[in-house]
């Protein structure tokens, strides 16, 4: 029983050089995640300070400043496209999940959806411009609330439409068999059995959208002041620490690390708390 | 065809009360035809055992009883199936109302995933208005009625997922109940069931079949032995022999019935 089965000693060795290339692989990518996040925290740390929160940025050649107006923008307009995408997108999904293998529509719109999964995000922010902010006129908070959501519905519908195909045959069949009827059966047995895998997508598609940059460019632009309005440019973490990383100022240089080390830890946050969420419903 | 003859051997003695009259009944998934000409009566307030080998069409008959195949397009039912003097196959028939009247319980337990109380309310309140009062009321008599209530009686608002197998299965059977149908479909109900809660649910079927028609699919010949008064055996989509259950399981007509049943074959 000592390892002395030549067999079973070839097996145990391939086993070990498995395990060495799997633990490699992993060691590698954490490797470069935990640098990414150990350069933003020593980078950003500088920039942690209240005026971060409740100044607006700088003017040039201007000192100090925050990221307020910045902020504030971002949170809007992720809400925004987060209310517009969770009904549409969950609806959608319902309807891929129900029809998807009877119906040649719904079988045309998952496999456009599925483009429009991997379609670049800049392609998206052109086709709003063109779109919405060519007519318009001006850059506006809307035109990028609206990128952003064409971002994220079709993460919620995929998803959705995934989740709700996870939920066994005979659970539907057990709520035809008292006699509902379709509607109720989808929304009221079905999609409350994968809620919270739902949810989870949905968080997963507004951590996306957090850090999306192309898409703004060309739609909410950008605001050196702070602006509640939805119809006018709106300032944005993304775009302003794509501006002020490359910029000639120090300060300015500054606050665009703090941004990066914002967005990267507000996404990691929702990105665990998506996991936590699941994990709890799901416990295997 | 061997159907035909298993039910004027029926006719006989089950002329009074019939509830359910299957006529030259045809299934097909696809292309397959998976019932060939279907002869049966499942007689009122009597469980009704269909046996047979795996794929001989048990499930699929029980399935044409609340039109469940409606779900899937391909699948289709032709002839004749007689309830309370209509035949359900036609297209006119009310699928919903038609399952609020049979109801079904499946192989694996499927609570909703909701509480125990709201499992029962669920599809109550598809069909009725009901107070507080009322709607309490009922659930506290389907759980009664399934056997389930000394032991959840005082954790209603727990999930059903939280109960045991064994619990879970009898709650589906307390949630068909409640909306008060007068056929149960059982599909092989505790066949993924331990022996003390099969035991459990064989007990509620006796019980059950005072005031419902019982129609159960089961692979354990001794459990259709037990609980059911009549038995069909079904080989490749036909009747093969059916009848009281004695006579079946002690005087089969048929040899092929016999050899099924003895463990010879299946």
């Amino acid at each position: 029983m000592n390892g002395t089965n030549p067999v079973y000693r070839r097996r145990l060795f391939m086993h070990r050089i498995g395990i060495a290339l799997s633990v490699a692989a992993m060691a590698l990518g954490i490797g470069f995640l935990l640098w990414i996040l150990l350069t933003l925290v020593v980078k950003g740390m500088g920039a942690l300070n209240l005026s971060l929160f409740i100044e607006s940025t700088p003017s040039p050649g201007g000192t100090g400043g925050g990221l307020l107006n910045a902020l504030f923008g971002s949170v809007l307009m992720v809400l925004v496209s987060t209310a517009i995408t969770t009904p549409v997108g969950i609806l959608a999904g319902i309807y891929l999940a129900e029809y998807g293998e009877q119906s040649r529509f719904a079988q045309l719109t998952r496999f456009v959806i599925d483009i429009m999964l991997s379609a670049p995000s800049i392609v998206i922010g052109l086709f709003v411009y063109a779109l919405y902010v060519a007519n318009a006129r001006h850059f506006s908070g809307w035109a990028g609330s609206f990128a952003l959501a064409l971002i994220a519905l079709p993460i919620v519908i995929r998803n959705t439409d995934n989740m709700l195909a996870l939920v066994p045959t005979a659970l539907r069949e057990a709520a035809f068999a008292l006699g509902a009827p379709r509607w109720k059966v989808a929304l009221m047995i079905r999609l409350k059995a994968v809620r919270s895998g739902v949810l989870t997508g949905i968080l997963l598609a507004v951590a996306r959208i957090s850090g999306e940059t192309a898409p703004l460019l060309f739609t909410a632009l950008n605001n050196q002041f702070f602006n509640a309005s939805m119809n006018r440019p709106m300032a944005n973490l993304p775009v302003v620490i794509f501006q002020f990383a490359m910029s000639p100022y120090d300060n300015w240089r500054t606050l665009a690390w703090g941004g990066a080390l914002l967005v990267a830890f507000g996404v990691l946050g929702l990105n665990i708390l998506s996991r936590l969420l699941f994990t709890q419903e799901h416990p295997n | 065809m061997p159907g035909n003859t298993a039910t004027s051997d029926q006719a006989a003695d089950m002329t009074t009360d019939t509830t359910i009259q299957i006529s030259n009944l045809d299934f097909y998934y696809g292309d397959f035809q998976s019932l060939k000409n279907i002869n049966l009566t499942i007689p009122a307030k009597k469980v009704t055992a269909f046996i047979g080998p795996s794929g001989c069409g048990k499930s699929t008959l029980l399935r044409t009883l609340n039109r469940m195949y409606d779900l899937y397009p391909r699948q289709r039912a032709e002839g004749q199936i007689l309830y309370q003097g209509r035949n359900i196959l036609e297209p006119g028939v009310d699928v919903n109302m038609l399952r609020a009247r049979i109801g079904m319980v499946f192989q694996k337990p499927t609570p909703f995933p909701m509480t125990i109380y709201e499992n029962i309310a669920f599809g109550v309140r598809l069909y009725e208005n009901l107070s507080q009062g009322a709607m309490e009321e009922r659930v506290e008599w389907a759980l009664k009625k399934a056997a389930l209530w000394s032991e959840v009686g005082d954790k209603l608002n727990k999930s059903g997922l939280s109960l045991s197998g064994g619990q879970q299965q009898r709650l589906c059977i307390a949630r068909c109940v409640a909306v008060k149908p007068e056929v149960l479909l059982l599909d092989e109900p505790t066949s993924a069931l331990d022996p003390i809660s099969t035991a459990k649910i064989e007990e509620l079927i006796t019980e059950l079949k005072e005031d419902y028609t019982i129609a159960i699919v089961t692979h354990n010949m001794q459990q259709g032995a037990r609980c059911s008064d009549y038995t069909a055996y079904m080989y490749l989509g036909e009747v093969v022999e059916a009848g009281e259950t004695d006579q079946i399981f002690l005087r089969p007509a048929k040899k092929e019935t016999q050899d099924y049943i003895t463990g010879r074959f299946g």
